[in-house]
């Protein structure tokens, strides 16, 4: 299927592109990090610690082990620090 | 819901009054405004970034929680994105409510989620270089009082 992918702050600057549409049979968040850090250093490097890089599946937070099917949009981004 | 996110900037006084309106039964109005400080005279700016398609959603989110747990007559969030210098204003919310109690709580529940559920990252630009503002676990742990 075919995912969009979003990346925000240094988990955007890591990689090195804000936004990509991908290829993919990953049924989970996790197994969508483990493809795409088998893929390229750069995302190895944003996600060698998913301990501090948050989720969201169609800008509703989730966790890793939250299905894949039928979304649109998957946004990787660090802890939010907002007001 | 009248909660916004711009890069312009905001006049309190101008949102205060137009949150009031011409009503007569709010005894009570509770503003907070974020500005962007200089702690140790080395900040050149503030950058912010946000995630447009989802910032909005969680505003309303966190907006609706409190309109659902306090008796408030009013609420408002404004958050600002981009490049902003010190002492500018980076956000404020405001909450109306008959008695002071409600409001200032509200007002402090609507910056706790503010601080960490609503999508945005902070970047510091200094004289010296520029990185990303860690989130700090105390304002995670500010969560679990409410």
């Amino acid at each position: 299927m075919k995912l969009d992918i979003v990346y925000f702050a240094w988990v955007r600057e890591r990689i090195g592109l804000p936004r990509e549409t991908v290829e993919t049979d990953a049924r989970t968040v996790r197994e969508l990090v483990a493809e795409l850090t088998a893929r390229e250093d750069r995302y190895a490097a944003a996600f060698v610690d998913m301990d501090v890089v948050k989720v969201a599946i169609d800008q509703e937070l989730v966790d890793l082990d939250a299905p894949l099917a039928d979304v649109r949009e998957v946004a990787f981004f660090p802890p939010m620090t907002g007001g | 819901m009248v909660s916004r996110v711009q890069e312009k900037d905001f006049d309190v006084g101008h949102e205060l009054a137009a949150l009031r309106g011409d009503r007569v039964d709010i005894g009570a109005l509770v503003n907070f405004t974020g500005l962007v400080r200089d702690t140790k005279g080395d900040l050149l700016a503030l950058e912010l970034e946000h995630y447009p398609g989802m910032t909005l959603k969680a505003l309303q989110k966190i907006e609706s929680e409190a309109v659902a747990r306090w008796d408030l007559q009013a609420c408002l969030i404004i958050h600002r994105y981009g490049r902003l210098e010190p002492g500018q204003q980076i956000m404020m919310v405001a909450t109306a409510s008959a008695h002071r109690k409600a409001a200032f709580e509200a007002a402090d529940f609507l910056m706790d989620f503010l601080k960490s559920r609503a999508p945005f990252w902070k970047k510091e630009h200094t004289r010296d270089g520029s990185d990303w503002v860690a989130a700090k676990n105390a304002d995670e742990m500010a969560l679990k009082r409410w």
